[in-house]
């Protein structure tokens, strides 16, 4: 209840943050405009069905909020770094102020880089109409869970220092099987493996923007399933983290 | 000020044993502590005391093995929902990206009765650099910060465990001086410390922990006569250990070789009357008796009582290994 003030810190601390500016902003909208600038003409890109300008607009929407919700976990092992959950354990700030904070503080990134992306999209020539850019964001919103969770798991998994290797490697992985750079096709290897991952259905969001039917059965367990074990994860790590680091 | 059920602190029965891959480490073995509102209470022992694992069970940041922890009447964790708690933990340093008022508003903020800010600023001297950002700030400024931290919820009870630690003299000084204008509007200090100066300067009484035990409690002043005693060392073959006991002021002899030590009440009057009396005396050294020293002196009889218990020989080892179990866990 009183996390308000908590809150606003933790947002303004987060605004002056270089490397979410670069990892969550800068790079995605850079490499937006590199990779689909060329290719803004192409329709039914690598056979995906969609407008390159689209394809790559929720493709890299995705590796931002990616990044900006996992590094809630490089947020949080700096914080047990230096003894800071401690000190908050001492203060009337509950688990859920605290663990609340971390997740809007996430979304609010999330949500500038998803604002962002989409207004380089429609300077790319991306249309929607209004009802399918709402259900397709709304769908990204909700397929970034899972990332919420993960990244407050991961925060008290690894240390401050590995904690920029870890979650750059993950990203990186999660974004080259799950079709953020490439569609990756409808059968084989990675296609298979990317069904089970949270990040390719982020990815696939974007059918919805054309009409589509989004998610279906399969994506809609999936993000259920891995929202549910991380969250679990999660509250488990941090119930757990009370010791001197 | 938030209604208090009880006035005092009660630290009931702590026991603490840390797993470690090279077998149980006993940190805390048996404390007993009572704390009447506003006494300041100076946690005096070396390192490897059990003080910091003594701190984190007093704040609930760490589970009793056995024991009760009761802070005015309520259980660790309903005392800090009520912010009647502020602690400055011996491990620790700031968040970075906001200046050091915000920092102190975002804490302040949690609490349901804070201080101003700027008052909480001129007491820790801290108003010249509000505007800095935190990860900018020196050792020393850094330390102020945290203790801001720590008082900003104008709590009942202030831990402080050993908070001079990175400051130098003049920065110890300048601290204790805050911490003494803070526990004078009658609140409730505890601090960890193993500087005997300290303890003796700043608290009204001081509680000796050694090896997991408390090994003495009182006035600051029977804790100083207690440990603070000298040590005199001297050349001198010919004359028994017996003979030399009976020098005033002297309250043990050790031989070693031709050398002895007298363990000494008063150092002044045994070294005069040791020179007076032994013209052939030489190599005299006083030296004061560390606290590391005082305590195995006081904690030797914890040990044979021990040993008689039925505890073993591997008791001395546990007790060795305390040291360094605390310092890494």
């Amino acid at each position: 209840m009183r996390a308000a003030g908590y809150l606003r810190y933790e947002l303004l601390r987060t605004v002056r943050n270089r490397r979410f500016l670069v990892f969550s902003l800068g790079f995605p909208l850079v490499l937006y405009f590199l990779i689909a600038g060329p290719n803004k003409d192409q329709h039914d890109f690598g056979g995906s069905g969609l407008d390159a300008p689209l394809y790559y607009m929720v493709g890299l929407m995705a590796f931002g909020t990616m990044n900006g919700m996992l590094s809630t976990g490089a947020r949080i092992a700096g914080e047990r770094q230096v003894g800071w959950n401690r000190q908050l354990r001492i203060s009337p700030l509950s688990a859920r102020g605290y663990l609340g904070t971390k997740v809007v503080t996430a979304y609010a990134m999330a949500c500038t880089t998803i604002a962002v992306m989409s207004l380089s999209g429609v300077s790319l020539g991306v249309r929607l109409s209004a009802g399918h850019w709402v259900r397709m964001l709304a769908m990204i919103l909700v397929g970034l869970v899972p990332f919420a969770a993960g990244g407050i798991l991961l925060g008290h998994m690894v240390t401050s220092d590995s904690a920029g290797p870890a979650l750059g490697g993950i990203t990186s992985l999660l974004a080259l099987v799950s079709g953020t750079w490439f569609p990756i096709g409808d059968s084989g290897v990675i296609h298979d493996v990317a069904q089970v991952l949270p990040s390719y259905w982020l990815v696939q969001a974007a059918h919805v923007g054309v009409g589509g039917n989004g998610w279906g059965g399969t994506g809609w367990t999936v993000i259920a399933v891995w929202s549910a074990a991380l969250a679990w994860l999660a509250a488990r790590a941090y119930r757990r983290d009370t010791g001197r680091v | 000020m938030p209604a208090l059920a009880t006035r005092e602190i009660v630290l009931q029965g702590l026991e603490k044993t840390f797993r470690t891959p090279a077998g149980p480490v006993h940190a805390v073995r048996g404390v007993d502590i009572r704390i009447e509102t506003g006494e300041t209470v100076a946690l005096l022992g070396p390192n490897g005391a059990g003080k910091s694992t003594t701190i984190d069970m007093l704040l609930g940041l760490l589970a009793p093995d056995r024991g009760s922890v009761s802070l005015f009447g309520r259980a660790p964790a309903d005392a800090i929902d009520a912010g009647l708690i502020g602690a400055m933990l011996q491990t620790g340093s700031l968040i970075r990206d906001l200046s050091v008022r915000e920092l102190i508003t975002m804490i302040g903020s949690l609490y349901p009765d804070p201080l101003d800010v700027d008052e909480v600023l001129d007491v820790t001297g801290l108003r010249d650099i509000a505007e800095h950002r935190t990860q900018k700030l020196s050792g020393g400024q850094t330390q102020r910060v945290r203790f801001a931290v720590a008082i900003v919820s104008n709590p009942e009870l202030l831990v402080l465990d050993e908070p001079t630690v990175a400051l130098d003299v003049e920065g110890r000084r300048s601290f204790w001086t805050t911490m003494r204008g803070f526990a004078s509007r009658g609140k409730t200090v505890v601090f960890a410390t193993h500087y005997l100066e300290e303890a003796d300067a700043y608290a009204d009484r001081a509680i000796l922990m050694a090896r997991g035990r408390i090994v003495a409690d009182g006035p600051t002043t029977e804790i100083k006569a207690l440990v603070g005693s000298r040590t005199i060392r001297v050349t001198l073959p010919d004359v028994g250990e017996a003979e030399l006991a009976g020098l005033p002021g002297v309250s043990g002899v050790e031989r070693r070789g031709e050398a002895a030590v007298l363990a000494c009440a008063d150092s002044d009057v045994a070294l005069r009357a040791l020179l007076a009396r032994y013209p052939g005396a030489r190599d005299v050294e006083v030296t004061g008796a560390g606290l590391e020293e005082a305590f195995l002196r006081l904690t030797g009889e914890d040990d044979d009582a021990g040993r008689a218990a039925g505890e073993g020989d591997d008791a001395g080892r546990a007790d060795g290994d305390a040291g360094d179990a605390e310092a890494i866990a």
